[in-house]
């Protein structure tokens, strides 16, 4: 079960947004494979400090692949290469001794790179605030069980509503288009009869705002769905287009 | 000595919190758009804060660390929210969670507040259904519920085992709403690094702005308002490896604290019981698992030593030892509560059983949580359904499928009761500073139940503070916005400055993480599960010696006025260090055990935690005295009016 990799990891190092980055390989000796792949750059900052050098930056938090903030593109996919799992969900045991592992930041025009690994995703914020919510105050709300809704519908609602935030879909998107994460939310909200009442112009609203901040359009490639760490199904892209289009018809 | 006015509102227990609503002060809505009010933090708490006092009309700044508000670790809980709502007509009521909670803390926590608690907590589920959060349903519609640790009831709402997810997504969707109605403006990427002071006419000092940092361009900056709320969450961390996120940290409760903030028994921390094992020195951080799966599995070891000795050298299978060779520690000693117990006993039962050499990893800390049962009992399918994420997430991470083999867990460091405390106004001992959430010394007493932590967060968030703040901001109406130029903000900004270039010339050795590392082990081996006098005050001379390690060999690479996550963590590790003495403090004094403290000399013949309620039924608050001096100790007794403090019981 337990036993050590050497391998090569070839980061993207790069100083500020506007700065040339490049690739930096590193040697990395007698990993165990228990070793999470975060905790891996753990050990290799630890050498580079020991060193006298400035460490990766990289983006991360909670490391239980809920907080949505770790990020990384790992040999080519988002996220690494385990299905429905985050990069610090990860762990070296995926990994075999001899291997090149390549380490980049997302790579998107709405993402832009802050320093090394870690970009910002502050669109995201942008977009939410455009419309990703009911509008309603604190307090004057009625019972909690005073409209029934549907098992059925609620455990769809969920599974739109489990997107972590993270940007994945952006990143593994040719169109660097935000559709997955902008239909999560419209497609929870619209499932329930809460968000329901407000739901076209939602619609219309978060996708003129990812559109102003430069993410690109949806041609179904479906790489989102594929790449994306909470398996959010591109359903949701066809539920916020027939939200949109109510909206439009409106117009 | 100041003397302790905590505010609880006359008249009998269960129309305090209405009388208090009724007589309090409040702001008209010209008046409110006058007054700036900065909320630091954004986990449930922060978030839903800001949010509410956005949407009463206040101008209020809401500042976080991570990029968004939506990443704060509120996000991790898993389980659930409770609430009184009795909708299973199982006998739940108000009075019933205030009493459960009431006695979960081990009877260390103010009756009215949680009374309060228990009363607002209905309308929580009720704002988070209409906000569209997607709680758990039953066929017909209805909500559903679940059980939990230390009650008898199903009060427990649930989205899957991302309760703590959606709650925080709802409260962010909030906070999204009222940024975009101009009411709140967010300071992402941004970390609170003083608090800052400002005397009124009368003399009065009251908290009127922050210094913070940042954490993009290293700029160190000021903002300024009529009142500050901080709802930064627990201090976990300082035993280095938590379930708590990387980042979370007790530095703005550390910057109040020493502005004059008292911090209440901080000697309280949870140890919850199921995490994933440790499983080597270059390990992170500890996984939760969540409290759900006492639902159905069962804690064992083994009976016989010889076999726990195997197992420690990985020569036995878990699988082959005879049922009639198990220890079901939790069933023997508890029959009620069983696997159920609150989450202090079962740590100590744990530790209890390690010690005596019945561990059941390599390194003789762990001992099964076992699913077999649960299995032969309801199939493959239905334990999958129930805890087919949580599983796969334990999988992925010891490489072990607990469908073939017992879960192998360990107790870890999960959440802090103690805190910066505050009276009934949730309010600070600093004017116009209050805490919210799990920064304050809260409601949870000595002991947290499960699915409590998200009830107080949000209830703080959008039901008390938006009340109590009035009464403080209706004194306020005629005080003009402040500048930040006043010398106040000069002097602290100065202050924080003349810190990091401290740090910054230190030119030693060591990594940040390696002297966090080793403040972990202090703490755990000397301020853990187990205390002892003995034990606190080799703590205490460990972590004096630590702190000279840091100021002599501490490196942190680059410079400070860029981004420098080296300098964001070496902040906050002065900061658990200091945190480290307070708890170890506290824990010397209180010579009882109680909840999440034990002292090893007071326990009963069976072991179990022994209070000594006529000397120590108090709130233990501690005053910053100055760099280098031993705090001072002030006390706010408990005083039980409305239920009788007895023994915690969970055996019959």
């Amino acid at each position: 079960m337990d036993k050590n990799i050497s391998f090569t990891l070839k980061v993207w190092r790069q100083r500020g947004p506007k700065e040339k980055g490049g690739f930096v390989s590193y040697q990395m000796k007698d990993i165990p494979t228990d070793t999470s792949f975060l905790e891996m750059l753990d050990i290799l900052n630890e050498d580079l400090i020991n060193k006298g050098e400035e460490p990766i930056v990289f983006d991360h938090d909670c490391r239980e692949g809920i907080c949505g903030m770790c990020s990384l593109y790992v040999n080519g996919h988002p996220h690494g290469p385990a299905t429905g799992a985050t990069t610090c969900q990860l762990y070296m045991r995926r990994f075999k001794d001899g291997d090149t592992i390549t380490v980049e930041p997302w790579r998107s025009a709405g993402f832009p790179i802050i320093r090394d690994l870690m970009v910002d995703r502050s669109a995201y914020d942008k977009i939410m605030q455009a419309g990703g919510y009911v509008s309603i105050n604190t307090g004057g709300v009625p019972d909690a069980n005073s409209t029934p809704i549907s098992k059925e519908k609620a455990d769809l609602a969920m599974d739109a509503a489990s997107c972590i935030g993270c940007g994945a879909c952006v990143a593994a998107c040719k169109n660097g288009s935000a559709m997955l994460f902008v239909s999560a939310k419209v497609s929870q909200l619209a499932l329930l009869p809460q968000g329901k009442v407000e739901a076209a112009r939602r619609a219309k609203a978060m996708l003129s705002k990812m559109d102003e901040l430069g993410f690109g359009n949806c041609t179904n490639t479906r790489a989102c769905e594929a790449e994306c760490p909470k398996c959010v199904s591109i359903s949701n892209i066809a539920r916020l287009n027939r939200e949109f289009i109510k909206a439009k018809l409106k117009d | 000595m100041a003397t302790i006015n905590s505010k609880i509102p006359e008249g009998p227990l269960a129309e305090k919190w209405s009388n208090y609503k009724a007589h309090q002060k409040l702001v008209n809505p010209a008046n409110k758009r006058k007054l700036d009010i900065i909320v630091v933090g954004s986990g449930l708490a922060g978030a839903s804060a800001a949010a509410t006092l956005g949407d009463l009309g206040f101008k209020v700044k809401c500042f976080c660390i991570q990029d968004s508000p939506r990443r704060a670790h509120s996000i991790a809980a898993q389980g659930g929210i409770n609430a009184a709502k009795n909708y299973q007509n199982d006998g739940d009521s108000v009075y019933r969670l205030f009493y459960d909670t009431i006695k979960g803390g081990d009877y260390r926590s103010r009756e009215a507040n949680v009374y309060r608690l228990a009363e607002v907590s209905n309308n929580i589920i009720d704002q988070c259904v209409a906000q569209g959060v997607p709680f758990a349903r039953e066929y017909g519609g209805t909500l559903a519920n679940r059980s939990f640790g230390g009650a008898q009831v199903s009060r427990t709402f649930y989205a899957r085992g991302q309760t703590g997810q959606q709650l925080l997504l709802g409260a962010y969707s909030a906070l999204s709403y009222q940024v975009h109605q101009g009411n709140v403006e967010l300071f992402t990427r941004c970390e609170m690094l003083d608090l800052v002071l400002i005397k009124d006419e009368n003399g009065q000092e009251r908290a009127r702005g922050i210094i913070y940092r940042d954490l993009v361009t290293g700029e160190i900056k000021r903002c300024s308002a009529h009142a500050v709320v901080i709802g930064t969450g627990g201090y976990g961390n300082t035993y280095f490896l938590s379930t708590n996120a990387m980042a979370c940290n007790g530095s703005a409760a550390m910057q109040c604290y020493r502005k004059g903030a008292w911090f209440a028994n901080p000697a309280f921390a949870q140890i919850h019981p199921t995490c994933i094992p440790v499983h080597g020195d270059k390990q992170s951080k500890l996984t939760l698992m969540s409290e759900s799966l006492r639902n159905d599995g069962r804690i064992w070891v083994p009976k016989k030593l010889e076999d726990a000795k195997k197992l420690q050298a990985g020569t036995l299978n878990p699988n082959d030892i005879p049922d009639e060779d198990r220890d079901f520690y939790l069933e023997r000693r508890y029959p009620a509560f069983g696997n159920l117990v609150p989450r202090d006993v079962a740590s100590r039962a744990a530790k209890e059983r390690c010690d005596k050499g019945f561990g059941v990893n390599n390194t003789g800390l762990a001992v099964f949580l076992d699913f077999k049962y649960a299995i032969q009992r309801l199939g493959k399918q239905v334990v999958a359904d129930k805890y087919g994420n949580l599983f796969d997430m334990y999988k992925e991470i010891t490489d072990v499928d607990p469908y073939e083999n017992p879960m192998m867990i360990f107790p870890a460091i999960h959440y802090t009761m103690g805190g910066i405390w505050v009276d009934y106004e949730l309010e600070t001992s600093i004017p116009g500073l209050f805490a919210i959430g799990e920064c304050n010394f809260s409601d949870h007493g000595a002991n947290r139940l499960g699915a409590s932590a998200l009830m107080q967060g949000l209830a703080d968030g959008y039901f008390v503070l938006p009340y109590t703040i009035q009464n403080y901001l209706a004194d306020q109406i005629q005080v003009p916005r402040f500048s930040t130029d006043r010398p106040e903000f000069d002097a602290a900004e100065k202050a924080v400055k003349d810190k990091i270039a401290r740090i910054m010339g230190i030119g030693g050795k060591r990594s940040v993480d390696s002297i966090h590392k080793e403040l972990g082990h202090i703490m755990w081996e000397y301020v853990g599960m187990g205390r002892t006098e003995e034990s606190l005050k080799t703590a205490l001379k460990k972590l004096d010696e630590l702190e000279k390690v840091y100021w002599q060999d501490l490196r942190v690479p680059g410079i400070p006025t860029t981004l420098n996550v080296e300098l964001e963590k070496a902040l906050r590790l002065l900061d658990f260090i200091e945190i480290g003495k307070l708890m170890a403090y506290d824990g010397l004094n209180r010579e009882e055990s109680c909840g999440g403290h034990f002292r090893e000399e007071h326990q009963t013949p069976e072991g179990e935690a022994l209070r000594h309620d006529e000397q120590f039924s108090y709130v233990a608050c501690w005053e910053y005295k100055g760099e280098g001096k031993e705090p001072e100790l002030l006390k706010e007794p408990l005083n039980y009016e409305y239920i009788k403090v007895q023994t915690r019981n969970y055996k019959n």
